[in-house]
C-alpha cells in the first residue's frame, strides 16, 4: 500500500488543462518570485553591506534579544538625587553629637550616618559628662530601624492625621479642664529644662494636670535621702578614678547603679600608676547578694544576703566613727568589715562607699559616711539629675487612680503597664478612665490599653536638650528625617497649646536665654554639650545617722530573698525588640536570650534544682515556681557561682509580649515583683517539673588552671618582683639549650618584612576592663555581623566577632588553682582533680577577657586554607577573602583561639532568620562599607580594615602625617574605660608601641608560637593583705 | 612407597580439583546467571539508604552546612571522620594487588579483584565528603590549581587539604587503571562466552579489544609490574597525606609526629577487615569456597590482627608521649579522650581496636568464617570511632576553656553516612553481579601450585 495520498485541493484540479493547475505541480507559487531579480542584481548585492552572514546575525540577535525581553529582569529600587544635598557625599560618613535621654539610658554621644542613614552610635569623647555609651546605647540605633515602631497617631485604635489628633485632644483636655477633672501627666525622667519648661506652661493653661514623674527602675531611695539632706531632690555624683579605697554595698557601680555611666572612672582608677616609684591602684571591696559586673571587678567581693547587707552598712559608719554598736554580723564577715573599715580610714578622703540598697535609712547612712570620710570622689554640688521619680508620689497616683479621684492620665516615654508591679490592676483602672493618652514608640501594654497613642520619633529623629548633672548641659538633635508620621511629645504640647513655635524653637530660644551666655548655639550643637560651672544650693540638714544604724543593725528576712537587678544588655527593657541586645551574652552568665533565677550551689542543692549539659553541649535548668506574696511565676534556674546563699536573683526587662516580634517574646517578666519599688522581696521557691533550655554561649565556666591565658599577680608582687617572675615569656628547648619561644632560634617561619609601612596592634587591659560589653555591640554594629538567633546561639553557632570571656575560679583564686593544678600527683590524682576543676567555687574569682582574631603573624588558618582565602596582610591583619572562601572550617578547626565564624546558613534575606537583616527598614543599618557575608563562608574580626583604610587614605589626600590616636577599630572607639588600645606599633612614640614595651604585655598562648598581633596586660589584683 | 621422606606438600590455593574450565565456569556463572531474590532485597536496601543519603545531601546543599550538628569550636565531626574512615578501607585493595604481587604472595590472586572493587568504590565515597562538607561546594573547583580568570590566584600549596586533593586523586586514578588492566582478560573471556550480541558489544567494549596473544599476555605481565611498582608507595603516601590534615596543625591531639604510620597502619587494619566482610559473604553467595579459602581468611586475619596490634601501640605511644611531653594542653587533650565527656567513644576504638584483634592469635576462632566476619564489623566500628575520637575529642576542648563545647549529630549527619554506605554497597553488588569477581586468568596459573592433585591421581591409580 502505497503512503502517498493525494488529497484535493479544489475543483479546479480536475481540469487538466488548467494553466494554473499544472505550474503548481511544479512551482510552489503560481507567479514567479522575483528572487533572480533581486538576488542577480550583482551591483546591488556588492552595495549592501548586509551579506547573509550579517544577516543571520541580524535574525539571531533579534530573536535572542526578544526572548530576552520577555524575561522580567529584578527590579532594583534606588532613587537618585535630584537635588544633592550639600553634606551628603555618597561614601563619606557625616557625624553628628546628640544625646539619648530614654529615662533609663542618659548619655553624650556621635552618631555616625552614611547616605543620610544613622548607622553607629560612637562616644563623645569631648563631652563634659556622660560621654560614654553603654551597649544599650551602641544599640539604640537599630531600634531605630525597628519594624515593629508605631507608625503614626492612633485613636481609640484607629489610624488619624495628626490634626485630627490635636483637635481631639485638646478638645477633650478643655473639656475636662472646665469640669475641672483632675488629670495627671506620668512621665519618664526628662532631665530636660525646655521640657520642664514646657511642662510648666502646660500645666499652668491646663490647671487640672498634675505631673508625676515615674522610673521604671526607681532610685527614689537615694533621691529621697539626698533631698533630706541637702534640700535637693537629684543623686550624688561620684569620680571614681579619684578613688583609692572604693566599698560598694548592692551598688552595681559598672552597671545601671543609679544611672550608670561609671564604668570610665572606674576603670582609670584600676590601672596600676607608678607614683614615687610604686605602682598603686584602687582597691574595690563589693558586699552583695547577686553576683554583679561590680562584684566581678572586686578585689574582694562577700556574697551576703540583703538584711546582712544593711548591717554591713551600720557596721561601717560604726567602725569608722568609733561608735559601737552591737555587732551581729558573723566572724568571718565582721573581721572582712573590720578590714574594709581599716583601708577606708587610711584612704580617708580618698575612700568612698556606695550602696544601691532601696532603703532611705542607709542611703543617708551612705551619705553620711562619705561625709564623715570628706570624700572627694563623692560630688553633691553638681549632682546627676537623670533620675526623678518618687515612690511615694506614684504609689499615690495609683491609688488615685483605682478609686476614681484622677479622671484622665496621660503617659509619655513609659511604659507602666509592663512594669509596673500591680500592672494588671493599672491597666484595668485606665480602662475605666474618662482620658488616657500614652505617647510612645511601640503598641505597647499602656499604649494599647489608652484612648489617645501619640507616636513619637525615636531620639535619633528628635530635638532634645538635657542637663544630665547639674551644670552639664547635652543637646540632641535629628540625624535623619522622621520614618514614620511621628511627632515628638513636646510638639504635641505645644501644638495643644495652640503655642506659635515648635520644640526646636523652644529649645533655641531657652538656651539663648537661659543657658548658652556667651557661648555659641551653632557651637553647642555642634559639640552636643556645654558645661557651665554652675551647682546647686545646697543646705545641708542634719539627720539622726545613730538611731539609723541601730535600725539597720537589727534587719532581719525570713526565708529566701529576691533580689532584683537589671541585665547590661537589657537594662529595664525598653530595646527588647532589639536582636543585638537579645543576642548579646550576659557579661557574667553568658547566657543570651534569656532572664532566669540565679541560685547559689548550695540553695539549688537543697530546693533540687540543677543545671545539665545536654549531648552537643547546650546548657539546661530546670524551672521552679516563685511566689512573692500572691504572685507565682515559673521561670528557669541558673546556678550562679558567687550567688549569696538564701538569695536568688531575678532580671527585670523580659517576658514583654506586647510591640515585640516573636522571636524577642523571651524570658519571664519580674515587675510583678517589684513592690513597692524595692528590689529586695521576700520570696518561696519550688522546683517545678521540665527543664528550659538556655543559649549560653560559654559552656565552661574555669580556666582549668591555665593561668598562661588570663596572666595575674598582686600589687605587692607586681611592686617588688621582676617581670621574668610574674610575666615570664614561655621557653622551649633546643638541643637542651632553652629559648623564648619568641627567640628566632626556635622559629621556621621566614618573618614579613615589618619595617616599611603600618604595623598595627591592640592592646587590651585586663585591668581596666570591666566587661560591660560594649565593644561587642559596637562591633556588631560595625561589621555587620548577623543575628542568628536563640536556636544557632544553643548550638555554639554565635557569630560574635568579638567575645568577652568570662571565667571563674574553681578554689578560691585563679592562683590557687594553677597551684592545684601544678600539684598533680600521678594519673588517679589528675582523673579527679581535672573534675573538680571544672566546677567553679562557691565565691569565684571572677576573669574578663576579650578576645577577638589575634591577627596572629604566623597564623595558623592561613597555612591550611586550601583556597589562600585567609592570608596575610602587610599591615599585620589577618585577611579573609569571603568571596575566595569555599567554607572547609579547617582554618577555625586550625585557630587555637576559637575566634572564627562560620556562616552555617544564609543569616540575611531569609525567613528563617527573621531579625533586621530580613527586612528593608532593619537593613538600613548595615555599614555600606562592609561586605554582608553569604552561607558557607568564614568570616572574623578584620581589625576593622575598612576604618583602617580610610585613615590612610584621608591622610593621604591631605598630604599629612597619621597621627597616633586616628587609627581605632570599632571596639578601641567604643571602650570608654581605655582597655582597648588600637595603634601602629611602626610609629614609635604612638602609645601602643609603649604599651608594647609594658612589663605587663603578654601574648595569648604565646607558646604555640602565633606570634599574634593583639597584646594583653597582665591584670594586677590588690588583694595583698595591709 | 613411603619408604623415604616427603616433603610435607604446600596446601592448595584452590581447592575442589578445578580444571581451569572449572574456574572459567564457576567464575562467569554470576555474571550469565539471574539474580536471586536475596541479590535483589540486600540491593534494595542499598539503593534505599543510597537515595536517603542524596536527599540529605541534597539538603545539606540547599540549605547549608547548619543542617548538620557542627558548631564553632567543633568545626568537623562526622564528615571528615567518615572520609577517613573510607579512605582507610580504600587502603586493603592496593595493598593486596600491589604489594602483594611485589613480593609474589600468589594468595592474593583469589581476592585482590574484589579488594580493589572495594577500593575504589570506598574511596568515591571518600571523595564525596570533602566536596560536601565544604560550605559553598559548587565553587569545589577552586582547589584544583587550574587557569583561571581571578587574576594570579592560585591555590595554597602549604595546604594539607590540597595534598589531599592531590593524593586521593592520584591513589584514584591508579587504583582504577591497575584495576581495570587486570579486568581486561576476564572481561574478554566473557565476551568470548557470551551469546547475546548486545552482552558480548558491551563485553568487548569493556576489554578494550583483548585477543589473548602471547604480545597481549607480555605487556599484560609489564604493566602490571609497573602498575604494582607505582601503587605500592601510593599505598603509604594516601593515607600518611590524610593524616597530615591533623599532623600540621597547631590542636593538642592533632598536632603528632607519630600521625602517618599510626594512620596507614589503620588504614592497612580497616581495609583488610572491610575485605574480609565482602569476601565471607560473597564467597558463600557466589560459591567461591573453593577459591576464597579459610587460609585466606585466616591470612587475612593474622594482617588484622598485625595491623591492630601496631595501631594499639601507637595509641598507647600517644599517651605516652603527651605525658612525657609534659606540655598541659597536651596531656589534658588525651587525658579528656581517654576519661572526659566523650569517654564511651575512646574505650569503644580502645575494645574494637586494640582487645578485639587478640583474639586472633587462637587458631580456631581465626579460622572461625563467623568469628572472623564478627571481628571484621568490629574492627571497622572501631576504626570508624578512631576517626571520631581524633577529630572530635581534640576539638571540643582545645586551648581556651571558653569555647568548648560538645557535638550532636543531626539526622542529616547520620543519613549522609547512611547513604555512603548504601552507595558503596549499590556499587559493589552490581560488580558482583557484572564482573569477574576473581581474577580468573591469574587464577588459572595457581592450580598447580600444589602436588596434592597428581598425588591423588598417583595414588588411586
Amino acid at each position: 500500500m502505497s503512503s502517498k495520498k493525494v488529497y484535493w485541493k479544489s475543483l479546479d484540479q480536475l481540469d487538466e488543462s488548467n494553466e494554473m493547475v499544472k505550474k503548481l505541480e511544479n512551482d510552489e507559487f503560481v507567479e514567479k518570485i522575483p528572487v533572480d531579480e533581486f538576488l542577480g542584481d550583482e551591483d546591488l548585492m556588492n552595495q549592501s553591506s548586509t551579506n547573509r552572514r550579517d544577516f543571520l546575525k541580524y535574525v539571531g540577535f533579534s530573536t535572542a534579544a526578544a526572548t530576552l525581553a520577555a524575561c522580567e529582569g529584578p527590579v532594583i529600587k534606588s532613587v537618585p538625587y535630584v537635588v544633592q544635598p550639600e553634606q551628603i557625599i555618597p561614601g563619606i560618613a557625616n557625624y553628628y553629637a546628640t544625646s539619648i535621654a530614654d529615662g533609663f539610658d542618659f548619655a553624650s554621644i556621635l552618631i555616625k550616618t552614611r547616605e543620610g542613614r544613622p548607622i553607629k552610635v560612637e562616644n563623645n569623647s569631648d563631652a563634659s559628662s556622660m560621654g560614654s555609651a553603654n551597649a544599650r546605647v551602641h544599640a539604640s540605633v537599630l531600634s531605630l530601624y525597628d519594624i515593629k515602631r508605631l507608625q503614626g497617631p492612633q485613636v481609640k485604635g484607629k489610624d488619624v492625621s495628626w490634626n485630627d489628633f490635636y483637635n481631639q485632644l485638646g478638645a477633650k483636655l478643655k473639656a475636662m479642664n472646665n469640669s475641672g477633672k483632675p488629670v495627671v501627666l506620668l512621665t519618664q525622667t526628662f532631665a530636660s529644662p525646655t521640657t520642664q519648661s514646657i511642662l510648666n506652661k502646660f500645666i499652668m493653661q491646663f490647671p487640672n494636670i498634675r505631673h508625676v514623674t515615674y522610673d521604671a527602675i526607681s532610685s527614689s531611695a537615694a533621691l529621697d535621702a539626698f533631698e533630706n539632706i541637702y534640700g535637693v531632690r537629684a543623686l550624688a555624683d561620684y569620680d571614681f578614678s579619684k578613688a583609692e579605697t572604693i566599698v560598694s554595698i548592692a551598688a552595681d557601680i559598672l552597671g545601671d547603679w543609679q544611672g550608670g555611666g561609671y564604668d570610665a572612672g572606674y576603670a582609670k582608677g584600676r590601672v596600676p600608676k607608678k607614683v614615687h616609684g610604686k605602682s598603686i591602684m584602687s582597691y574595690h571591696a563589693q558586699f552583695e547578694s547577686n553576683l554583679s559586673l561590680s562584684g566581678a571587678n572586686a578585689d574582694h567581693r562577700f556574697p551576703i544576703d540583703p538584711p546582712s547587707l544593711k548591717k554591713v552598712v551600720a557596721q561601717i559608719y560604726a567602725g569608722l566613727t568609733d561608735i559601737s554598736l552591737k555587732n551581729n554580723l558573723d566572724t568571718k564577715l565582721s573581721k572582712s568589715v573590720a578590714e574594709v573599715v581599716k583601708k577606708l580610714k587610711k584612704s580617708g578622703p580618698k575612700g568612698v562607699v556606695v550602696s544601691g540598697i532601696d532603703d532611705i535609712a542607709v542611703q543617708e547612712v551612705i551619705l553620711a559616711i562619705n561625709n564623715f570620710l570628706g570624700s572627694k570622689v563623692i560630688d553633691v554640688a553638681q549632682p546627676k539629675l537623670i533620675r526623678m521619680g518618687s515612690n511615694s508620689e506614684v504609689i499615690k497616683l495609683l491609688s488615685d487612680i483605682k478609686s476614681g479621684k484622677v479622671k484622665g492620665l496621660i503617659t509619655a516615654g513609659i511604659n507602666p503597664g509592663f512594669t509596673l508591679p500591680n500592672a494588671k490592676e493599672y491597666l484595668d483602672a485606665v480602662e475605666k478612665l474618662e482620658l488616657s493618652v500614652a505617647f510612645t514608640t511601640k503598641v505597647d501594654e499602656t499604649a494599647t490599653a489608652a484612648q489617645f497613642v501619640g507616636a513619637t520619633p525615636h531620639y535619633l529623629e528628635s530635638w532634645g536638650d538635657y542637663e544630665f548633672k547639674k551644670g552639664h548641659f547635652a543637646l540632641a538633635q535629628p540625624t535623619i528625617k522622621p520614618l514614620f508620621d511621628t511627632r515628638q511629645f513636646q510638639d504635641v504640647l505645644l501644638k495643644i497649646m495652640k503655642s506659635e513655635t515648635n520644640y526646636y524653637q523652644e529649645i533655641k530660644s531657652f538656651w539663648k536665654e537661659k543657658i548658652l551666655l556667651e557661648k555659641t548655639w551653632n557651637q553647642s550643637l555642634q559639640d552636643g554639650f556645654l558645661y557651665s560651672d554652675s551647682s546647686i544650693e545646697f543646705t545641708t540638714s542634719g539627720i539622726n545617722v545613730i538611731e539609723q544604724i541601730n535600725k539597720l543593725s537589727e534587719s532581719n528576712a525570713e526565708g529566701l530573698s529576691l533580689v532584683l537587678y537589671t541585665k547590661t544588655g537589657m537594662g529595664d527593657g525598653q530595646q527588647a525588640n532589639n536582636p543585638w541586645l537579645q543576642e548579646f551574652p550576659d557579661p557574667i552568665s553568658r547566657i543570651s536570650w534569656d532572664n532566669y533565677l540565679t541560685v547559689s550551689a548550695i540553695d539549688a542543692k537543697e530546693i533540687g534544682l540543677k543545671n545539665i549539659n545536654v549531648s552537643n553541649g547546650a546548657l539546661n535548668g530546670s524551672y521552679a515556681q516563685v511566689s512573692v506574696g500572691d504572685k507565682t511565676i515559673i521561670a528557669p534556674v541558673l546556678i550562679q557561682p558567687g550567688q549569696a546563699k538564701g538569695t536568688i536573683g531575678l532580671a527585670f526587662g523580659y517576658g514583654q509580649r506586647k510591640g515585640l516580634q516573636d522571636e524577642m517574646q523571651v524570658g519571664v517578666n519580674a515587675y510583678p515583683f517589684y513592690n513597692n519599688f524595692d528590689s529586695v522581696q521576700e520570696v518561696s521557691i519550688k522546683p517545678a517539673d521540665g527543664y528550659h533550655e538556655f543559649a549560653c554561649v560559654q559552656l565552661h565556666n574555669t580556666l582549668m588552671g591555665r593561668g598562661d591565658i588570663i596572666k595575674e599577680t598582686t600589687l605587692e608582687i607586681f611592686n617588688t618582683e621582676d617581670k621574668e617572675y610574674w610575666n615570664p615569656v614561655p621557653k622551649v628547648s633546643k638541643n637542651h639549650i632553652e629559648y623564648e619561644v619568641t627567640s628566632s632560634d626556635v622559629d621556621m617561619w621566614q618573618s614579613f618584612d615589618r619595617s616599611v609601612g603600618h604595623h598595627f596592634n591592640l592592646s587590651i587591659d585586663l585591668n581596666s576592663c570591666t566587661g560591660c560589653g560594649a565593644c561587642v555591640i559596637a562591633c556588631h554594629a560595625e561589621n555587620n555581623v548577623p543575628v542568628v538567633g536563640k536556636d544557632e546561639v544553643r548550638k555554639s553557632r554565635d557569630m560574635h566577632w568579638l567575645r568577652i570571656d568570662r571565667y571563674y575560679s574553681s578554689g578560691e583564686s585563679f592562683k590557687a588553682d594553677d597551684q592545684t593544678k601544678e600539684d598533680i600527683d600521678g594519673l588517679g590524682d589528675s582523673l579527679t582533680t581535672f573534675g573538680k576543676m571544672e566546677q567553679a567555687s562557691k565565691n569565684p574569682q571572677v576573669a574578663f577577657q576579650p578576645v577577638m582574631c589575634q591577627h596572629c603573624n604566623h597564623a595558623p588558618c592561613e597555612t591550611v586554607c586550601p583556597v589562600a582565602a585567609s592570608s596575610h596582610g602587610r599591615q599585620g591583619q589577618n585577611h579573609m577573602a569571603y568571596n575566595r572562601c569555599v567554607g572547609t572550617r579547617y582554618c577555625a578547626n586550625n585557630c587555637p583561639y576559637k575566634v572564627r565564624r562560620f556562616n552555617w546558613f544564609l543569616y540575611n534575606k531569609n525567613d528563617e532568620f527573621d531579625y533586621h537583616m530580613n527586612n528593608d527598614l532593619g537593613r538600613m543599618v548595615l555599614n555600606p562599607d562592609v561586605v554582608v557575608r553569604s552561607r558557607g563562608v568564614m568570616e572574623k574580626c578584620s581589625f576593622c580594615i575598612q576604618m583602617t583604610q580610610k585613615t590612610i587614605l584621608d591622610a593621604k589626600l591631605a598630604g599629612r602625617q597619621i597621627e597616633d590616636g586616628e587609627f581605632q577599630t570599632a571596639c578601641s572607639n567604643a571602650c570608654s574605660s581605655g582597655a582597648i588600645i588600637f595603634g601602629d606599633v611602626n610609629d614609635k612614640s604612638s602609645k601602643i608601641a609603649t604599651l608594647r614595651e609594658e612589663d605587663r604585655m603578654y601574648h595569648l598562648l604565646e607558646q604555640v608560637g602565633t606570634k599574634p598581633n593583639v597584646m594583653y596586660q597582665t591584670k594586677v589584683r590588690n588583694i595583698d593583705q595591709t | 612407597m613411603a619408604s623415604h621422606y616427603e616433603a610435607p606438600l604446600r596446601k592448595p590455593l584452590v581447592t575442589g580439583d578445578k580444571s581451569y574450565h572449572n574456574v572459567t565456569v564457576d567464575v562467569a556463572a554470576p555474571v550469565e546467571g539471574k539474580a536471586n531474590r536475596q541479590w535483589w532485597i540486600v540491593f534494595g536496601i542499598s539503593l534505599t539508604a543510597f537515595l536517603w543519603g542524596l536527599g540529605c545531601i541534597t539538603y545539606t546543599i540547599g540549605t547549608g552546612i547548619g543542617t548538620w550538628g557542627l558548631n564553632k569550636t567543633v568545626g568537623w565531626a562526622w564528615d571528615i571522620t567518615n572520609f577517613v574512615w573510607w579512605v582507610g578501607i580504600g587502603h586493603a585493595g592496593t595493598l593486596i594487588s600491589a604489594v602483594l604481587l611485589l613480593f609474589r604472595q600468589k594468595w592474593r590472586m583469589a581476592i585482590n579483584r574484589s579488594a580493589e572493587a572495594m577500593t575504589i568504590f570506598s574511596v568515591i565515597q571518600a571523595g564525596l565528603f570533602p566536596i560536601i562538607h565544604m560550605g559553598r561546594p559548587w565553587l569545589a573547583y577552586w582547589v584544583l590549581p587550574i587557569p583561571n580568570t581571578f587574576g594570579s590566584l592560585w591555590v595554597n600549596f602549604n595546604s594539607p587539604l590540597l595534598w589531599d586533593v592531590f593524593a586521593i586523586s592520584t591513589y584514584l586514578s591508579v587504583s582504577l587503571v591497575f584495576w581495570w588492566t587486570g579486568l581486561l582478560p576476564d572481561f574478554a573471556m566473557i565476551r568470548d562466552r557470551a551469546i547475546k550480541p548486545f552482552k558480548k558489544k558491551i563485553y568487548s567494549l569493556l576489554s578494550f579489544g583483548w585477543s589473548g596473544r602471547a604480545k597481549d599476555w607480555q605487556r599484560f605481565e609489564e604493566v602490571s609490574l609497573v602498575l604494582a611498582g607505582l601503587a605500592t608507595p601510593l599505598v603509604l603516601s594516601v593515607h600518611t597525606i590524610v593524616s597530615f590534615d591533623f599532623a600540621t596543625s597547631v590542636i593538642p591531639g592533632w598536632h603528632t609526629t607519630i600521625f602517618p604510620p599510626y594512620f596507614v597502619a589503620g588504614a592497612i587494619f580497616s581495609g583488610f577487615a572491610m575485605v574480609n566482610t565482602l569476601l565471607i559473604i560473597m564467597r558463600k553467595v557466589s560459591n567461591l569456597e573453593d577459591y576464597i579459602t579459610i587460609q585466606h581468611i585466616e591470612l587475612m586475619n593474622i594482617v588484622i590482627m598485625i595491623t591492630g596490634s601496631i595501631v594499639g601501640v601507637a595509641y598507647i605511644t600517644e599517651l605516652f608521649i603527651a605525658w612525657y611531653s609534659g606540655v598541659e594542653y597536651e596531656q589534658y587533650a588525651f587525658l579528656n579522650r581517654a576519661t572526659g565527656p566523650y569517654w564511651w567513644a575512646y574505650w569503644s576504638m580502645m575494645t574494637c581496636n586494640v582487645f578485639s584483634p587478640q583474639f586472633m592469635w587462637f587458631k580456631k576462632l581465626r579460622t572461625s568464617i563467623i568469628f572472623s566476619f564478627i571481628i571484621s564489623i568490629v574492627v571497622n566500628i572501631g576504626m570508624w570511632f578512631e576517626r571520631f575520637v581524633i577529630i572530635v575529642t581534640s576539638l571540643h576542648r582545645d586551648y581556651l576553656p571558653s569555647s568548648w563545647t560538645m557535638f550532636s549529630p543531626t539526622f542529616v549527619d547520620i543519613g549522609i553516612f547512611i547513604g555512603t554506605i548504601g552507595f558503596f554497597f549499590v556499587l559493589f553488588l552490581l560488580y558482583a553481579r557484572n564482573f569477574p569477581v576473581i581474577a580468573q586468568a591469574e587464577v588459572k596459573s595457581i592450580l598447580k601450585s600444589s602436588g596434592e592433585k597428581f598425588k591423588k591421581l598417583r595414588d588411586n591409580k
